[in-house]
């Protein structure tokens, strides 16, 4: 089972230079994009993309590539945040990065545990599962005053602000570079794992889980594995999400629509790939701006502002529609620069009843 | 005792209202395998466009009328433009169409008819009719009374009429269908419509209940529940389901809630449909196994 | 496809290219983070109806304040506090070489997500009959306006005209009152307010949430009809009013005994309630009704020349069209009070909290722009960010709502010490010291 993958198609950023160049390129651009652009991208755009993506990323590894079905994505962001503020409200010593890396773990644990009824249904039953956890986290965090330290406004910021071994990132610049190296970091960390051994098992189980299972992938393990690392991921871009891009948070940042957004992002961006997550978070948060933009310059004053914001609402969820029409692997496929042929996606897949 | 029996059968009743949600997501995934998504906002779109009409002076049985044809031009374009070029699809992509299909429907709707919260005046009274100490409502009642009526009559059209046999012909084995020569396409538009004929029901009913807005379209996480509960593809199930639900959900609020805080009720439900999950996944009256690992 | 993804791109570099300033033009940039879609849009469409009404009538028939066009811009949130903050961000610079004189929060959430955000950037966060109660305080929160009625005045003008109700306040003792709330911070605002006003009055407190949306009440009412309060005070928002309303009846509980508060109180929350509505009361700080002053002015200059924003008409005058005008009316006297000050140019936000911190409506202010009865007289000073604190009570007939009273004042020599006392630790906690306005120049 172990080789059975061919190398070629496991590294191929190395062997295709212009490739490397781009990867050169855009690093160079993201380093040097807060000194470019103007503190309302790097605030209200970049820094929430980049989590976004981030976020995308956690629940593809989950539902792209382990093909588990999950509409509890921002429960897991909201444990993440909630987490992270525990600590530093409590174990103040702690540094921050060692802390989102904690509440990481929690979140994890408990995606672990929501993920258990995965071992004995499958499909879109497990929504039902992520769907209880969205609740039960809504709830548990608003109800008990110990979780937002008896503020009367039931709202989470981080005490000492946001800094890093004593040093502030509080200001755009600090938020930009600490969000981008957590995204990097756990982008590269995710790339690592989908083209290892665990990848390989949840694709296995993701195309025929049956098949996977003869051939020795060790099924319950895999799938417990991989809602724990995503939703690791999640909370991780749930705690940033909360002190890096809001500043403070509520339960209501991380309410159902938000589990549907970041579903949103996958299915645009598409579903089994890293990069998918990156286009559709930048879909999602640019759509809604220039849909904006453009309504406002071409029909502004002359049909009602109620009705301007409901056409959108329209044109979004057709677009949507489009996508899973026209391109169920996602704007990762229209915007390939791959060489290899993509594995096979499970969601272009026919149906099988019964 | 009496406490027990009130909140028991009062959850009983309101349960029957999740049931009547629930009806119209069994209709279609008994036909085409989808879970609508969007059949909360199908039922915000009906009753809203039944209050439109009432509201623009025509009397309510042509508003049911118009309401109705619109729903089946509705449902003819979501079979011509979603479920057709969506035929083969995992169930994951289909569930995922009907949540874009929800924001269209939802645009759509607000857009053309305003988010005003509209009355609707079923002319049901709504006195509370006691038995004994204990308390009823009467609207609860009717609404108990109209589900079980709703049941009868998608009975009888599935058993008696050819299009109710063609469409069971379609849920039990649809490449068998195929082979004999049934418009499969005709049966999904036939089944969205009849669908939509639920919403609009239960629609009324709940707009009765909150007015007719948007949080109309909330109830569909209500009936999830109780799909999972009752098994999606059997309308006896979705009764069933709404029963308990409603009861657990009643107890468990009165019961339960004070020993946590209260406002227990929105994950309740869910949790209960967990365990049902691991008892019985199929649910307790699904035909269909689910697989399992 | 592809060529949709271009047009993204093009939009969104376009984008960048809408901040540059033009100097020469003078009006004051307003934006409105506001929700026409959503489960609150129904509250909204006519809020913001109002609010564009009032700003469309001072620019095109009173020419601006003293000379100064209103620039207002919506932009769509759902209610929900993420996106305001993302309107926040992309606001605070201003527009057009107008800087931000303040923001509406337009929602408690969004107001307690931008508390501190708003501090540092100086800009002043404009949240009337709502934002957080302790931020009443302006020593402690120079830069939030929780303004008109706080939350925990809400509770004590409720308990207030139930007072008068039963004939006085020594009448109160022994009373049960429930308070029914949306289960969020926002309904849990007055509870230290009731709190301390049962501990001071000795009536019965009882608190029973309902969780958000709620369409279905029974457990909770079930539990009502247990208890049997002699009052209850109905701290709901959007749907879960109406469904409160209709189980309420369903219980046998009568309406003449619910008390609504500020946002549980508008056209949207009774009409769909029906019959069972009738007899309801609520909290009025934005009374509803088209007999004011101003509504002939607005009749007269825009409804009747179709200039407005209202898609129906019946709507003119309905409680939450009259939120958006008083909430416009204030920005405006605001700004107002800070041209005399300034000069006439846009303000930028230390100078719109001056101008806030220097907001008084007296009388004859209310009488000149027409709003005599609508607004209650306010004095909004550097310590006191409320200014006013009563409200009127109105009850539903079924068809309307019929003012009962005329305004009825909060206790604040009772609830002030709860509100420093808030205001205290949050200082502590965030490390702030307070300002002494006393000492202060301007």
């Amino acid at each position: 089972m172990s080789d059975v993958e061919a190398p070629a198609v496991l590294d191929p950023a190395i062997r295709f230079t212009p490739r490397v160049l781009l990867a050169a390129a855009g690093l160079a651009l993201l380093t040097a994009a807060p000194f470019l652009a103007s503190e309302y991208w790097i605030n209200a755009i970049v820094v929430p993309f980049l989590i976004l993506s981030l976020a995308g990323l956690g629940l593809n590894l989950l539902t792209g590539y382990a093909g588990q079905m999950s509409l509890g994505a921002g429960a897991f962001m909201m444990v993440g945040a909630y987490a992270t503020f525990a600590f530093q409200l409590r174990v103040p010593e702690l540094p921050l990065p060692l802390a989102l890396i904690l509440a990481g773990v929690i979140a994890g644990a408990t995606g672990l545990v929501f993920g258990i009824p995965s071992t004995r249904i499958k499909g879109f039953y497990l929504i039902v599962s992520t769907l209880a956890a969205q609740f039960f986290f809504e709830w548990l965090f608003l109800k008990f005053p110990w979780f937002y330290n008896g503020n009367s406004s039931a709202t989470i910021s981080l005490p000492g602000g946001l800094s890093i071994f004593g040093i502030s990132a509080e200001n755009p610049h600090g938020r930009y570079f600490l969000t981008l190296a957590t995204v990097a970091l756990l982008t590269i960390l995710s790339f690592n794992l989908v083209r290892g051994q665990t990848g390989r098992n949840w694709m296995a189980i993701r195309d025929m889980d049956t098949a996977a299972a003869v051939i020795g992938v060790p099924i319950v393990r895999s799938k417990l594995e991989a809602f724990a690392v995503s939703s690791f991921i999640l909370g991780i871009a749930g705690a940033l999400w909360a002190f890096a891009y809001l500043g403070s948070a509520s339960v209501q940042s991380f309410g159902l629509t938000r589990s549907y957004q970041i579903l949103f992002i996958i299915i645009i961006g598409g579903l089994g790939t890293i990069r998918g997550a990156f286009y559709g978070a930048f879909f999602v948060s640019l759509l809604p701006l220039a849909l904006d933009w453009l309504f406002q310059h071409l029909l502004g004053g002359q049909i009602d502002a109620g009705l301007l914001q409901n056409i959108q609402k329209a044109i979004f969820g057709l677009l949507i529609i489009g996508f899973l029409i026209r391109e169920p692997e996602g704007l990762a496929r229209l915007i390939g620069w791959k060489a290899a042929a993509p594995i096979r996606n499970p969601f272009s897949r026919s149906r099988t009843r019964r | 005792m009496n406490m027990f029996l009130e909140t028991l059968i009062g959850g009983l009743l309101a349960g029957t209202m999740y049931s009547l949600v629930a009806i119209g997501f069994v209709l279609i995934y008994k036909a085409s395998g989808v879970f609508n998504y969007a059949q909360g906002s199908l039922l915000l779109f009906a009753a809203l466009t039944f209050v439109t009409l009432t509201d623009n002076g025509l009397p309510a049985i042509a508003a049911i009328a118009i309401t109705i044809a619109i729903l089946i031009a509705t449902a003819i374009a979501i079979e011509r433009f979603l479920l057709r070029p969506l035929t083969n699809r995992s169930p994951m992509t289909l569930f995922m169409a009907t949540l874009g299909l929800a924001y269209v429907v939802e645009g759509v709707a607000q857009g053309i008819m305003g988010s005003q919260v509209r009355a609707i005046d079923l002319g049901i009274e709504d006195m509370p009719i006691f038995i004994g100490d204990i308390l009823i409502s009467q609207f609860d009642l009717t609404a108990a009374a109209v589900a079980i009526t709703l049941v009868a009559v998608l009975a009888l059209l599935f058993n008696r009429t050819r299009i109710g046999i063609q469409l069971r012909g379609v849920a039990d084995d649809t490449r068998a269908a195929l082979s004999i020569g049934i418009d499969i396409n005709r049966i999904w538009q036939i089944v969205w419509a009849a669908a939509g004929l639920v919403g609009l029901v239960a629609g009324l009913l709940w707009g009765a209940r909150q007015g007719v807005q948007f949080s109309l379209s909330l109830v569909v996480l209500k009936a999830l529940p109780v799909l999972i509960i009752g098994g999606f593809t059997s309308i006896p199930g979705a009764i069933v389901g709404g029963l308990i639900v409603g009861a657990g959900e009643s107890l468990a609020e009165t019961y339960i809630g004070p020993f946590l805080g209260g406002g227990i009720t929105p994950w309740f439900a869910y949790a209960l449909a967990l365990v049902f999950l691991f008892i019985r996944p199929a649910g307790l009256f699904g035909e269909r196994q689910i697989e399992r690992v | 496809m592809k060529s949709l993804l271009l047009a993204l791109l093009v939009a969104s570099s376009a984008l960048s290219s809408v901040l540059p300033a033009s100097a020469a033009d003078v009006s004051q940039y307003v934006p409105l983070p506001t929700y026409r879609v959503g489960p609150y849009a129904s509250s909204g469409e006519l809020w913001w109806a109002g609010t564009r009404d009032y700003f469309r009538y001072i620019n095109e028939v009173e020419g601006g304040i003293d000379g100064i066009k209103i620039d207002y811009e919506e932009f769509e949130t759902e209610w929900s506090p993420d996106r305001t903050v993302e309107v926040y961000e992309r606001v605070k610079a201003g527009k057009n070489g107008s800087p931000l004189a303040f923001f509406f929060t337009h929602g408690t959430p969004a107001t307690y997500a931008l508390l501190e955000k708003a501090a540092a950037d100086k800009i002043p966060l404009i949240d009337p009959a709502g934002g957080k109660t302790e931020s009443v305080d302006g020593t402690v929160f120079p830069y939030a306006f929780p303004l008109l009625f706080s939350y925990y005045s809400q509770a004590s003008t409720g308990i207030n005209y139930i007072a008068s109700k039963v004939g006085g306040l020594d009448k109160l003792k022994g009373l049960k009152i429930a308070t029914v709330y949306h289960d969020s911070a926002y309904g849990r605002a007055t509870q230290p307010a009731v709190d301390l006003l049962a501990k001071t009055y000795g009536f019965e407190n009882i608190q029973i949430p309902v969780a958000d949306p709620n369409n279905e009440q029974s457990p909770q009412w079930r539990q009502i009809r247990e208890a049997k309060p002699d009052w209850v005070f109905l701290r709901t928002w959007g749907v879960s009013t109406v469904v409160a309303i209709k189980t309420a009846q369903r219980f046998g509980f009568p309406s003449d005994k619910i008390i609504g508060d500020v946002w549980a109180g508008s056209e949207s929350d009774v009409i769909p309630a029906g019959a069972a509505a009738i007899g309801y009361s609520a909290l009025a700080p934005y009374p509803a009704g088209t007999d004011f002053e101003i509504h002939k002015r607005l009749k007269a200059e825009i409804l009747d020349k179709g200039k407005s924003d209202l898609r129906d008409q019946k709507y003119f005058g309905a409680v939450n069209y009259n939120v958006g005008l008083v909430n416009a009316a204030l920005a405006v006297e605001a700004l107002r009070t800070g041209y005399a000050k300034f000069g006439k140019r846009p303000l930028n936000g230390e100078e719109g909290r001056w101008a806030f911190e220097h907001l008084t409506v007296d009388d004859a202010r209310l009488e000149k722009i027409g709003f005599k009865g609508l607004l209650q007289p306010l004095n909004i000073t550097a310590t006191d960010h409320e200014g006013g604190g009563a409200a009127r009570i109105q009850s539903w007939d079924g068809q309307k709502w019929v003012l009962q009273t005329d305004w009825i004042k909060a206790d604040h020599a009772l609830l002030r010490p709860l509100i420093e006392q808030g205001a205290q630790a949050y200082a502590k906690e965030h490390g702030i010291t307070p300002r002494t306005p006393e000492t202060e120049t301007n």
